[in-house]
């Protein structure tokens, strides 16, 4: 593979996934520590200088050996032999509490049930700058990996000493040090009790190799399982505290509102603690429904500008790029050979336009925050992928130092990219300060909708030149607003353009599970399938004709092996397709098959195949998992999911007007998973979203000779053309 | 506000509430019984199904006067002590949950479709679970869930009667 796309980039935060809190410088104080830990072994993890300053949101710097060493994960086992380890990342679904859990029961050689994860608590665990990008598999994976083994070679030194041995007779299982000469073992409480030693672990800590893999590689219930199954999880949502109150916030008429007047003597008359603070206005009583009451007897006065609908969006974001800045310093523009030549020497020529709407994440769970105030110090549990950002929205909001926050964040009800910022946390603490009680915010599902933000919407241009003999010669890709994830081409071509045009988004947007990777697949596999039409090429072959990168390929081989791609359609109206690419150093392709019913334009998705692979497999059936919910959420952006907006306002904004997909929408779904034991392992919650709205819409276009090149492909069937 | 006496989970209770009041409502805010989920207010989703005289309900959508001296079991009554549903048991054996909000009306509704119809063909269970959504996509689990527990219910059922 070139490096070209395989470069450190992908360890940056793309744009949309919100500016970056500065990193915490942290000062490591050894006998605080053991105070609040307990006596035992501690073990620290720190992140390469490189790493860190990328992962901050800053360029990769080559003055990397100033910067100070970030720790990113620690993990103590206690005079009890109990485990624990701390990590800033957090879960909400994507099963990386046991996935982590594993990790370190493997290196550790501990059962998994003697490990506690302590998870997303800015007070107990080290700065993270977030749980998204797909990134916890390959960073924070290996550093718990390593901070495991060190503690385990530690252990081994403990015993050796114990004992007067070498430490080399010495073997590590089940939680205890054996002997293998003497027969005599030791278990790790007995080592630890009344230590006090803390390591760092070094560059060279060995590693288990994936092929030598007992407990990581193999499927793994859910950690704490039983709790979601028993209702017992309090999510951020269940959270209480003694003489709570819940708020509800008094919402602007449309967006960018300014407040004009408000009355709220009524809600004070119904003994609410009404805030009136600038443009918030918001309430807070001893019920939901006596808030909702108090918020309703408010009444305020909006004034708000002409904006933009949803009708006029593709125009819109053509003609209001914010361009001229710096369009070439900043890795959104890429440039190779001579396009304009290529273009007009081609053979064939083909220059078409593909759009993505805006789109929800629709958390089944919607944001949540409870707020409690202890003098000067603010507690706050939320929803949140980034609480130690939201800590810093918290301490900037209220003008107070970060030492003063303290954010956790309970597992949460999903997000999907769309809980990365504080606002209900903000909500619910300035509440509390006014009413001087802890005070719970949870927005209704049309809040959700409506003041949370959106995957962006965009436009692409792609124009493209092939010979005859199915080489492509020119590629040039022009992305409006919806985002340069996936941008790049994996393909093999001579000449490229490749630009992202920012723009003013005529609503707030921000991240989404796997962000303009979707966009930017659909508009390419599209292409590539009318190209292959073009030069009359088998899609398949077409694509591997163009196609150097030996992962990629072998997706498209082992995807097309189990679709039993080149079979004739069985029935009018069947139609195959495929799609597929490289996002998050995974590598992904999947084949439709689709039903259409010309007559009543009804399109079925009868059957996905997926074809995976991301290095070595760390859990099999939550990666099966994952691919499956991928393809399952991912049938929404495909086909009908989009937001309908109108000066300052979301018309579709509730469940019963927005589609999601639903049992009776599942195709049946087949995973095939490539495990490359001798690639690190990477994440698996995006990239297998990727393929499939190109696959169903190229399936459409086979089965009905229509061109679909807007997602969603098909919100209201397919009409006749 | 008038007292409301609810059977929940084989307990009585008075709860002073406006009888307008949600049963969600109630049970999470009065109760403290959270296992039921917000997830729309408008019963699109089925995160807040409870049953009542044991048939799925949405109990977002259920005022709490409605209810009377009619049975309701929420999730937090399905378990015999420490003995998990079947259901429930299914639903962790096939890994049929990824951030497990949904899991809750899931299961709730799943074991109402099992009541009614112990032996559902694929297509029943498809048609009976329409209105409960999965947004992180583990549809295709759930459906297994069931089948699983559909199986084992038959067994033990037809184990008791081998009994008697």
């Amino acid at each position: 593979m070139s490096d070209k796309f395989h470069a450190p980039i992908d360890l940056e935060p793309e744009r949309y996934e919100l500016s970056a809190a500065p990193i915490y410088r942290f000062d490591l104080d050894r006998r605080e520590f053991f105070k609040f830990l307990g006596a035992g072994i501690f073990v620290v993890s720190v992140l390469k200088p490189v790493v860190a300053a990328q992962e901050s949101g800053g360029r990769p710097r080559s003055h990397g050996e100033s910067l100070p060493k970030e720790i990113d994960a620690w993990l103590h086992i206690g005079e009890d032999g109990k485990v624990t380890v701390y990590t800033g990342k957090v879960e909400m679904g994507q099963n990386i509490r046991t996935s982590l859990t594993q990790a370190v029961a493997e290196e550790l050689h501990v059962p998994m049930d003697s490990i506690e994860l302590v998870m997303g608590d800015t007070q107990l665990t080290p700065f993270d700058m977030g749980t998204f990008g797909s990134r916890t598999t390959p960073t924070m994976n290996l550093q718990l990996r390593k901070v495991a083994a060190a503690a385990r070679e530690m252990l081994l030194d403990l015993a050796a000493a114990k004992w007067g041995v070498n430490r080399n007779g010495l073997t590590a299982a089940n939680g205890k040090i054996t002997d293998s000469g003497t027969k005599r073992s030791v278990d790790y409480a007995s080592l630890t009790k009344g230590q006090q030693l803390t390591q760092t672990v070094g560059p060279d800590t060995a590693l288990i190799p994936a092929t030598n893999w007992r407990v990581a590689g193999e499927s793994a219930p859910k950690v704490d399982g039983r709790d979601f199954v028993t209702g017992k999880h309090r999510y951020p949502s269940d959270q209480k505290q003694p003489d709570m109150l819940y708020g509800k916030i008094v919402r602007p008429a449309a967006f960018g509102a300014t407040l004009l007047s408000v009355d709220t003597q009524k809600a004070e008359q119904m003994g609410a603690t009404v805030v009136h603070d600038g443009n918030f206005v918001g309430v807070a009583a001893p019920s939901t429904e006596a808030a909702e009451a108090a918020a309703l007897a408010i009444h305020a006065e909006w004034k708000a500008d002409p904006q933009p609908s949803s009708k006029e969006l593709f125009d819109y974001l053509r003609k209001n790029t914010t361009e001229g800045s710096d369009p070439t310093g900043d890795g959104d523009r890429y440039d190779v050979g001579a396009v304009d030549a290529a273009l007009a020497s081609a053979d064939h020529r083909l220059q078409q336009t593909y759009t993505v709407s805006y789109i929800a994440h629709v958390p089944l769970e919607p944001r949540a925050a409870l707020a409690k105030w202890d003098g000067d110090n603010l507690t706050v549990w939320t929803g949140t992928q980034r609480p130690f950002g939201v800590r810093g929205q918290l301490a900037e909001a209220f003008h107070m130092p970060e030492e003063r926050v303290r954010v956790l964040m309970p597992d949460t009800g999903s997000g999907y990219g769309g809980k990365h910022t504080g606002e209900t946390a903000i909500e619910a603490a300035r509440l509390a300060r006014a009413a001087k009680r802890p005070v719970k915010v949870v927005w209704t599902r049309e809040e959700e909708f409506t003041w949370a933000y959106f995957r962006p919407a965009g436009v692409i241009d792609v124009t493209s030149g092939v010979c005859n003999d199915g080489t492509i010669t020119a590629w040039e890709f022009h992305n409006y607003n919806s985002g340069s994830a996936g941008i790049r081409t994996y393909y093999e071509i001579p000449n490229q353009k490749i630009v992202f045009h920012e723009t003013n988004s005529p609503l707030r947007q921000g991240s989404y599970r796997a962000l303009a990777a979707t966009a930017n697949h659909f508009a390419r596999e599209s292409h590539m399938d009318e190209l292959a039409h073009t030069v009359k090429m088998d899609s398949l072959e077409f694509r591997l004709k163009n196609l150097k990168d030996a992962r990629l390929r072998a997706v498209f081989e082992a995807a097309a092996k189990q679709f039993g791609w080149g079979k004739s359609k069985a029935a009018p109206g069947q139609g195959f397709g495929m799609g597929g690419g490289y996002e998050k150093l995974g590598n992904i392709a999947t084949f439709a098959e689709v039903n259409v019913d010309r007559k009543s334009g009804d399109v079925k998705i009868v059957r996905v195949v997926s074809a995976f692979e991301c290095g070595a497999i760390v859990n099999p059936d939550n990666l099966r998992n994952q691919i499956e919910g991928s393809n399952v959420q991912g049938l929404g952006g495909a086909l009908f999911e989009a937001i309908e907006f109108e000066n300052g306002k979301i018309l579709n904004g509730r469940l019963s007007r927005y589609r999601v997909p639903r049992f009776s929408d599942v195709p049946a779904l087949e995973t095939v998973l490539l495990d490359r034991k001798d690639i690190p392992s990477v994440g698996a919650g995006e990239c297998p979203m990727i393929g499939l709205a190109p696959a169903i819409a190229n399936a459409i276009f086979d089965a009905a000779g229509v061109r679909l090149r807007a997602l969603p492909l098909v919100p209201n069937g397919l009409k006749a053309s | 506000m008038p007292s409301i006496h609810l059977s929940i989970n084989g307990r009585d209770y008075a709860v002073d509430a406006n009888p307008q009041t949600s049963l969600l409502t109630v049970l999470r805010e009065h109760l403290d019984l959270t296992g039921s989920k917000y997830g729309c207010g408008e019963g699109q989703c089925g995160a807040c199904t409870v049953h009542i005289d044991g048939k799925a309900q949405r109990s977002c959508i259920t005022r709490v006067s409605t209810v009377g001296r009619k049975q309701i079991t929420t999730i937090e009554g399905l378990a015999k002590g420490e003995q998990l549903h079947p259901v429930q048991q299914a639903f962790l054996d096939a890994g049929a949950m990824q951030c497990a909000y949904c899991t809750s009306g899931m299961i709730m509704s799943s074991v109402a479709l099992l009541q009614q119809n112990p032996a559902p063909r694929e297509s029943e269970i498809i048609d009976f679970m329409d209105g409960n959504i999965c947004r992180c996509g583990t549809y295709p689990r759930i459906v297994i869930a069931i089948q699983k527990a559909a199986k084992v219910m038959k067994e033990s059922a037809s184990a008791k009667g081998a009994g008697r």
